[in-house]
């Protein structure tokens, strides 16, 4: 048996030790927030965080999680309303929406690292998480007006 | 039950019972449905009920028939709608239609939602605006002159007394249908929303994780299937052994699927499905299949081979579909001749979410939860599949992680409807990364060829261009090796005035299944098409942006028919959306002077490229900025695209289509290919199919609308086309290298 955390919830698994986070948590727990891209940690529309760090939970066995904290996009805030979550908002960053869990989960772990990221820090942290529709100059101006950081128009 | 659960069954819930019922919209629901069944578009208009429900709340309830996959349509039709009615965004709930002819085309392609449908909604909503104003106006006793709708409420103008939407719910619905003469839509200057946009309907769940796609359906009872399919299309089984499948914890079972025979549509591919109890173990269940295939014929293709006959075949006289004045003879008093041949590679669409689709048949009907662009081909393909009628498909649409025309062909939800049948209990089948790039239908490769004769000032006098493709036609008739629609997309509406011009096409056979992608055939006859006039004019030492402006000649609409040559202008009349090249004109100039074409001085690895198409009756030009380093490395940072594509209904959604193009065009140009050998394709994931990323996408891109009061046009696709040539363009301008073949990664720039 596997004790883990999500979202602040004592959770036991049983199943097949190397089963990926994401199954778990989409099959299992039926939160499908974090989403399938490519089940090689190419696209990081899987991205949560494991113990505070953005973590591709395609590639996640289950046995490498007891007594881990995990955090989904259902868990980074209560009301969805993250600073990250508002400047996405507030940039209308979405189009088909399918990767931006990811992005947010992603982003979420670069500004606890790096609060006023620059672009080339922004870039680094983020050009693992692909969004086809793409979105990536607006990703850019949220994660800048949820650091804080004047974004030109 | 999740949120997941709760949220496809109350919907399932409310569809079902406003559809079967026919009779909840207007509160009171005094209009029987049936008084106004019809399935062509333009019956539609006449029946509200189809659209839009009031309650007695307040509440309005708006339906939307197309498909939500990033464009924000799901959002813009029922803006529209509630811009006419008079009704407060605030308080408008979307409901997504089940796939029903009863909407019109549902089929969202082919940019054409807006173009389609804005004028249908509109009436729509100004019949809804009458109706309350008529029932205020009886229950006042008052001239129905006098009764002014207003943000939910109609008032009366010379009392300033005042009535809610829902006080008039039950009224309204008993008021009999307006005639469409009696409706007046609102003028421009009254809008509230049209032209100006709302946030997406679907923004706050898009960014919690609680937008439900089709990978995310779930139902009680439901198990998960992955399937192997043949390596080579159209294969067949000679042997397998599922013995080690079965050992996967979490496998229940196996089940044989029927081969597909072509010609392949949307059917099935068939093959074999692991049934298990979560999609992981499915997944691995799958890979410890053992499976003999009988390849069959298209097992001899080589993309390498295949190119080179192809490009051999555009080398020579093809089959002419449109022809101007006397090529041959202008090419032998030229000044100069050029001549260039251009290839680009197969594509896969590669949206983030892969093909899945939920499925549970029971009682000789089957209820669909998948993410489609087409819900009646839903109907359609599995009806056939099941042997069933179309009505006894119920078809939910989720939303969609991406479509770019992938979403358009279910042969993925008929996969999911003949397990379900076989399985008798809900089946989700959800495709890998891997499936989805092997089993796509993928764009056409393609091999043109050019060659112009110039006169002594540069000018062009006479233009032969030819086009080689793999056609779509080819999924639906197996013998077709030319296909006509990919003509009209870019190839026979080039727009240049030049006096002497023939267009040929060549034929290539299919050895995959090849599809629509995002723009379709102006993909590579745009990079064609413009790469060789910004060569004839490095040729003729002139500015490109110049050059071009003078190869287009005066303002003027293009008359193809005049010119033996069949177009099809995106399926709408040419009268009233012609070839007029003085719009094109226009963008060019405004995208020239919004990016400073003219002051800019190349230098340092650094320059600009210029290209302008239209395509999907929208006018678009494009001005790419590239920095090319020591290594050969491109960067694009900065990209400003020109856009007419008439009146914009949303244009945040619209420039947010031409951001995301610009990304999508960065891919094409920079990034993407398929191969196959042994007729298997090559690549499997993003390691070998790569997309641009944040860092390789353009920094910046700067969208420029063209005022225009002009009929709405498409936006979803024509971004895509001028970016491979613009890009291309401005590789040469900074390197000297020029580009004539996709992707620009396999050239060494440096």
């Amino acid at each position: 048996m596997i004790r883990l955390n999500v979202n602040g919830k004592s959770r036991d698994y049983q199943g097949d030790p190397e089963m990926p986070l994401l199954w778990y948590l989409r099959d299992v727990l039926e939160l499908t927030g974090s989403k399938f891209g490519c089940g090689m940690g190419l696209c990081g529309a899987c991205t949560v965080h494991v113990n505070g760090e953005a973590t591709r939970s395609c590639l996640t066995s289950m046995q490498s999680l007891a007594g881990k904290e995990i955090v989904t996009i259902e868990g980074l805030s209560p009301h969805g309303d993250h600073p990250l979550q508002l400047a996405w908002e507030h940039h209308n960053v979405p189009q088909c929406g399918y990767c931006q869990s990811g992005q947010i989960m992603q982003a979420a772990a670069l500004l606890k690292t790096k609060p006023k990221p620059g672009d080339q820090e922004i870039d680094a942290a983020m050009q693992g998480n692909i969004c086809r529709c793409g979105t990536y100059q607006r990703i850019r101006a949220a994660i800048k007006t949820a650091a804080g950081i004047e974004v030109k128009a | 039950m999740t949120a997941t659960r709760i949220e496809l069954a109350s919907r399932r819930d409310f569809l079902g019972g406003l559809f079967s019922a026919g009779a909840l919209l207007f509160a009171a629901g005094t209009i029987p449905a049936d008084a106004f069944a019809a399935t062509e578009v333009s019956k539609t208009t006449w029946n509200p009920n189809l659209w839009i429900g009031l309650n007695s709340d307040g509440s309005v309830i708006i339906v939307t028939h197309r498909s939500e996959m990033g464009t924000g349509i799901r959002t813009s039709l029922p803006m529209v709608v509630a811009d006419e009615m008079e009704a407060d965004w605030s308080r408008v709930r979307i409901e997504q239609a089940l796939g029903d002819t009863k909407y019109g085309s549902q089929n969202t392609d082919g940019s054409c939602s807006i173009r389609d449908f804005y004028d249908i909604m509109r009436e729509t909503g100004a019949t809804a605006r009458l109706m309350l104003q008529r029932a205020a106006a009886a229950q006042w006793n008052v001239p129905v002159s006098e009764c002014k709708a207003s943000v939910h409420q109609v008032i009366h103008t010379p009392s300033g007394k005042k009535l809610g939407y829902g006080e008039l719910a039950s009224a309204a619905a008993r008021q009999p249908l307006p005639k469409k003469e009696e409706v007046v839509l609102k003028p421009a200057s009254e809008f509230r929303y049209i032209g100006k946009g709302v946030p997406s309907y679907d923004l706050k769940a898009m960014c919690t994780g609680k937008g439900i796609y089709g990978y995310d359906a779930q139902v009680p009872g439901m198990v998960y299937a992955s399937i192997e399919r043949s390596p080579v299309l159209g294969g067949k089984m000679k042997t397998f052994d599922d013995s080690a499948a079965l050992k996967v914890a979490g496998v229940k079972q196996t089940v044989v699927m029927e081969s597909a025979q072509p010609p392949y549509g949307f059917q099935a591919l068939g093959g074999v499905a692991v049934i298990a109890d979560n999609t992981w173990a499915a997944s691995q269940g799958r890979k410890k299949l053992k499976i003999e295939w009988e390849t069959g014929p298209h097992a001899i293709f080589s993309s390498d081979t295949y190119k080179k006959e192809m490009i051999e075949t555009a080398s020579k006289p093809q089959r002419v579909v449109r022809s101007l004045g006397d090529v041959d003879a202008s090419f032998g008093s030229a000044a100069k001749l050029v001549e260039a041949s251009y290839y680009t590679p197969l594509l896969a669409h590669a949206p983030m979410e892969p093909p899945a689709a939920l499925a549970h048949f029971r009682d000789g009907k089957v209820e669909i939860w998948t993410a489609t662009q087409n819900p009646q081909a839903v109907l359609t393909t599995v009806s056939a599949a099941l042997g069933i009628k179309p009505e006894d498909v119920i078809c939910h649409v989720t939303l969609l992680g991406g479509g770019f025309g992938r979403k358009s062909k279910p042969d993925y939800v008929a996969e999911a409807a003949i397990l379900s049948k076989k399985l008798g209990k809900p089946v989700k089948v959800s495709w890998t990364r891997e499936e989805d790039i092997r089993f796509d239908y993928f764009h056409a490769t393609s091999a043109m060829y050019f060659k112009a004769g110039l006169d002594a000032a540069g000018k062009p006098q006479s233009w032969l261009q030819r086009t080689v493709y793999p056609p779509i036609g080819s999924i639906f008739d197996a013998k077709e090796q030319y296909g006509t629609g990919e003509l009209s997309l870019g190839f026979l509406d080039m727009p240049f005035d030049v006096p002497n011009m023939r267009a040929e096409n060549g034929p290539a056979e299919a050895h995959l299944r090849i599809g629509w992608l995002r723009s379709v055939a102006n993909i590579y006859h745009a990079f064609g098409i413009q790469s060789f006039i910004d060569e004839l004019a490095h040729a003729s030492g002139k500015d490109p942006v110049e050059y071009w402006l003078a190869a287009l000649g005066e303002p003027r609409t293009i008359d193809l028919g005049k010119q033996n040559a069949k177009y099809g202008n995106y399926g709408k009349p040419i009268d009233a959306y012609p070839l007029d090249t003085g719009r094109l004109r226009r963008v060019v100039e405004v995208v020239a002077e919004r990016s400073g074409w003219a002051n800019k001085k190349p230098g340092n690895g650094r320059a600009w490229g210029f290209a302008a198409h239209r395509s999907f009756l929208t006018y678009v030009a494009a001005v790419v900025e590239v920095e090319v380093d020591k290594a050969g490395k491109v960067r694009i940072p900065r990209v400003d695209i020109a856009v007419d594509c008439g009146s914009v209904i949303h244009p945040d959604r619209v420039k947010s289509q031409f951001e995301g193009a610009a990304v999508f065009g960065t891919s094409v140009a920079m990034l993407g290919e398929i191969t196959a050998a042994d007729g298997r394709v090559q690549q499997d994931n993003f390691s070998t199919y790569p997309v641009a990323r944040i860092n390789e996408s353009p920094y910046e891109t700067h969208i420029h609308l063209v005022p225009s009061e002009g009929l709405p046009t498409g936006a979803g696709e024509p971004g895509v086309p001028p970016m491979a040539p613009a890009i291309a363009n401005a590789i040469f301008a900074a390197t000297g290298k020029r580009i004539r073949e996709l992707p620009i990664r396999k050239t060494k720039l440096v």
